[in-house]
Parts: C-alpha cells; sequence; structure tokens
C-alpha cells in the first residue's frame, strides 16, 4: 500500500506518480490522505491500479479514468468521473452537479445522492446512484446506463438518444423526447448485473424503464424557428 | 467565476473568532476571484448607536471627517480608520442627517454600509492582501458574508467589489451574471432607488431592499427574485439577526453548505469548509436549486 499525504506533497506530485504507473505496476494500492476537496484528484489514471481517497474531493476527481477503480471515502464535488472510458468509480457520500459527464465506459456508483445533471451527455458509462438525482439528469445521453435508486429530479433525460434510465423512485417530470418504456427481461438482467457490480441490494422489478421515443431523431421542419 | 462563504453562528462561543474563520474561507476562494475581495460582518451593535461604513480612495481623506461631522450634526461622532475605509459610530437617531451630509459634502466618500451591527471592508487585490489591509482576522460578531470576486459584468474597482449592501444591516453577494440588469435598474430608478454602481450584482441587492420596503420579508423578496431575476446566481444575503442563501433553478453556479450545532457554513466550494471546527461530523449538502434558505438569531 503507498500512502501520500496530499496536503504534504502537494497535487501535481500525487497525479504524477499515479499516472507513471505502468500496466504491470506491482503498486497496485494507493491511499490519499488529506484531500481537503482538492481538485482533479487521481484525473488522467491509465493503470489497474485502485486508489482510495481518504475523505471529500473537489471538482473532476477520477476524471478521464481509464482501467483504474478510484473510491472517494466521502463527497466528491462538480464532474466526479467525468469523461471516464473504463474501470470504477465509487463515491461513498454525494456527488455534485455532472457526475460522470460525457463518460464513455466503466462504472460510476454512487452511494448517497447525484445533484443536476448526473450523466449528462453520457456515452457508454454506467452510473447507479443509490440515491437520489437532481434535474436535467442524463441531458442527451447517448449510450449506457444510468440507475437511480431513489428518486430522479426535473427534466429527466431530456433531449436523450439511446441510453437507459431505470429509476426506482419518483420522476418529478420527464424532460423532452423521453418516455417510460417497458421492462423486458434483457433490461431486469441489465440492471440485475448492475445493481450486483455496485453492491446495492434491490429488486429490479421496482424499477421503471426510460428512454428515448426517437421523435428528435429527423429534421422536422415544425421545429426550425 | 466567483468565490462566497459564510458564516452563521449558533454558538456565542465562537464569536470572538468569527473573522479569523471568515479570513480563512475567504483566502481559499481565491482562485475563483483574484479580482477583489470584501467581506461583511454583523456583530458589536452597542444599544441606541449606528454604524456607517466609509470607503475613500485616500485616507487623508478622514483626517478632518470626525470634526466636520461633530459640527454638522452637533453631536460627538467616533471614527474608526482602517485603511481605505472608516466606521463612524453615531446615535441612531442622526444616521439619516449624517448620510445625508455626507452625501451634500464629501463626495469623496462612498458609503458602503449603515446599519446597527453591519460592517463592510471590500477592496481592488488578492484576497489575503485585502484580509491583511484591514485586519479582518481580528474582527468579531454573530455572522459575516465574504466574497472573492473574478469580474465580468462591471471593472475591477472598488466600488464592482461585493458585498453590496443598499438597505440598513442588508448585504448581498452574488456568483453569477445577471442579464436582465440594466432593465431592472431603471424600473426601481422609476421606484426611486439609485443604484451606485454599474454592477449587475448591486441591482440584485437594491431589487431586495426594495421588495422589503414594499413590505416582504427577506424570504419573501428572495422568493420574487426568482421570477424577476434573469440570468445565473447563487446569492447568499445577510440582515441583522439573519443568513440567506438562493440559487437559481438552473443551479449551475456551485453551492454547499455545513451545519452544526455551532454554526451554519456556506463555501462556494468544499474546500472553504474544511477547517471549520467539527467539519467531519457536520451535516453537509448542496442547497436545492430555486429554494430559499433562512436562519435567524
Amino acid at each position: 500500500m503507498q500512502r501520500f499525504d496530499l496536503q504534504a506533497e502537494g497535487l501535481r506530485a500525487l497525479n504524477a506518480a499515479l499516472q507513471a504507473q505502468a500496466d504491470q505496476t506491482n503498486e497496485t494500492a494507493w491511499e490519499v490522505t488529506n484531500p481537503r476537496g482538492a481538485h482533479a484528484i487521481a484525473a488522467g489514471l491509465d493503470a489497474p491500479i485502485a486508489v482510495t481517497v481518504q475523505g471529500s474531493a473537489g471538482y473532476y476527481c477520477a476524471g478521464m479514468n481509464q482501467q483504474a477503480t478510484v473510491h472517494v471515502d466521502g463527497n466528491a464535488g462538480p464532474g466526479v468521473a467525468e469523461n471516464m472510458m473504463s474501470g470504477t468509480v465509487i463515491v461513498e457520500g454525494d456527488a455534485s452537479q455532472y457526475a460522470g459527464a460525457s463518460g464513455h465506459g466503466g462504472l460510476l456508483v454512487v452511494r448517497g445522492n447525484a445533484s443536476s445533471r448526473c450523466g449528462i451527455s453520457m456515452k457508454g458509462i454506467d452510473i447507479v446512484v443509490q440515491g437520489n438525482v437532481g434535474h436535467m439528469s442524463a441531458f442527451m445521453a447517448q449510450k449506457g446506463a444510468l440507475v437511480v435508486c431513489g428518486d430522479a429530479g426535473d427534466a429527466l433525460g431530456d433531449s436523450i438518444y439511446e441510453a437507459r434510465l431505470y429509476v426506482r423512485g419518483s420522476v418529478k417530470s420527464l424532460g423532452a423526447d423521453c418516455v417510460e418504456k417497458e421492462m423486458r427481461a434483457e433490461h431486469h438482467a441489465q440492471l440485475a448485473e448492475l445493481l450486483r457490480r455496485a453492491g446495492i441490494d434491490a429488486d429490479p422489478g421496482q424499477f421503471r424503464r426510460y428512454g428515448s421515443a426517437r421523435r428528435l431523431y429527423h429534421f422536422d421542419i415544425d421545429n426550425a424557428y | 467565476m466567483c468565490g462566497i462563504v459564510g458564516l452563521f453562528l449558533k454558538d456565542e462561543g465562537l464569536s470572538p473568532r468569527l473573522g479569523a474563520m471568515l479570513t480563512e474561507m475567504l483566502v481559499t476562494m481565491t482562485d475563483r476571484g483574484p479580482d477583489s475581495a470584501g467581506i461583511a460582518i454583523y456583530g458589536n451593535e452597542v444599544p441606541g448607536e449606528a454604524k456607517i461604513t466609509l470607503q475613500a480612495a485616500d485616507p487623508a481623506a478622514f483626517e478632518t471627517l470626525g470634526a466636520a461631522l461633530d459640527t454638522a450634526l452637533g453631536i460627538e461622532v467616533i471614527v474608526q480608520v482602517k485603511d481605505t475605509h472608516a466606521v463612524v459610530h453615531l446615535p441612531q437617531a442622526h444616521v439619516g442627517p449624517a448620510r445625508r451630509w455626507l452625501r451634500e459634502n464629501r463626495g469623496d466618500l462612498r458609503i458602503l454600509s449603515t446599519g446597527q451591527a453591519i460592517e463592510i471592508y471590500k477592496e481592488v487585490g488578492l484576497p489575503a492582501d485585502v484580509a491583511a489591509r484591514f485586519d479582518l482576522a481580528g474582527l468579531s460578531g454573530s455572522h459575516g458574508i465574504g466574497h472573492t470576486r473574478m469580474a465580468t459584468e462591471s471593472a475591477v474597482t472598488t466600488s464592482g467589489a461585493h458585498p453590496f449592501s443598499t438597505g440598513a444591516d442588508q448585504c448581498l453577494v452574488h456568483n453569477g451574471s445577471l442579464s436582465n440588469h440594466n432593465a431592472l435598474r431603471r424600473r426601481l430608478a422609476g421606484d426611486g432607488v439609485a443604484v451606485g454602481s454599474q454592477n449587475d450584482s448591486e441591482v440584485a441587492a437594491a431589487y431586495l431592499t426594495r421588495r422589503m420596503q414594499q413590505g416582504r420579508s427577506l424570504g419573501g423578496a428572495l422568493e420574487d427574485g426568482l421570477n424577476d431575476l434573469d440570468g445565473f446566481f447563487t446569492f447568499v444575503v445577510g440582515t441583522r439577526d439573519g443568513f440567506g442563501v438562493v440559487r437559481d433553478p438552473i443551479a449551475c453556479k456551485p453551492a454547499v453548505m455545513a451545519e452544526t450545532d455551532q454554526y451554519v457554513a456556506f463555501g462556494s466550494e468544499y474546500r472553504a469548509l474544511v477547517d471549520l471546527p467539527g467539519i467531519d461530523a457536520a451535516r453537509i449538502w448542496e442547497p436545492e436549486p430555486a429554494t430559499v434558505y433562512f436562519w435567524r438569531h
């Protein structure tokens, strides 16, 4: 286990050390102490390492992640796991706005609540939120799945393309072109697998699925200004 | 981008440390707003007495102020000079005449605030430098609000620095930008409310003051603002005994709050809160969009 005191050694040194780990590194376990809400902690990683942040992180924690598992033992600021490509990011507390934004792959788990714009423009990432998500979540979502075990705020899935949204609680309102869809066997299976990977004991039968009505796909003269 | 910090004490035992805690929070928010910084602090009330905070480009302007005010008002005022600011202590009953005299005779002085509890200190420069100039860390009080500015809607000047005070013991700081401030400024002018600077945030402060003059509570005025103010905003406002927070419905501008038995704290980022006592056990949350929060002593 490598221990890194962020306050003493600084962000640049931490990220340089983490980003220097090769695919075959033996230093697979890292612990970051004194994060104090700093920005860009463990951003840009590309190795199969496990990083635990002991406390709360600021903006863009684990951004652009590939392969690594980043565990935040606290809250995460705006843009956690933004543009993640692969790997796993777990936030034990709450996540601020645009968690998992534009992510291409990997799994983001938020054990608390995620605020507005969770999964905005997601492109293949899977996001599992144990609590609630705020307004405009999955805005322009293109691919991947967003699982919300609590409630969703206003305008869920506005202008959504092909991502799958699963919500167990209430949805305050659906955004433009987002509709409720049938839960078929393949959706139950996908949801069960995501819940299992996120370590959440919930019954897939209690969730509803939402997705694109595909009415915004083609140019419609009535929508022109 | 701007930085906001706020601290509302529930535990009077922390009062002597209010300035020190707020200063630390303010300096942490330097990279959100390196252009100017300011703080409004409430406390040290004396029954029947009021305070007027003044700012001058050159502190020499304060040299004869006390004697001139004594003569004009027929009383004895106390003038405490701190760098480019001065706090005039005078009986509550003489506030109106004093403000009138200052406006008519001392165009070189800018009135930053008036009230029983409020004092405002703000200047151009890095937050740490501004804090040192006014020894903000040495201030005590019951609650306070600070702001670090990255200028957008008006120039980097002292009058463009936050907080803005447009009514007795009221102040406002703002992160964001308003798009209808010119129209609102004209509407307020029609109601006889003049906004001193070209700044959009001061228009918001004057709007809230006007709504309260019309009989609304601060909470009610903030609710009205959600309809009448167009743009991005996270506002933190102060009154003599209260502290309020509201974010626009889109809520792009960040906000984190922490509450313990000892205080309610606001920060644009969690970084600003990390050194507060008991923060590890505090309830920490983000204020909901379009929702008014308010605490009173």
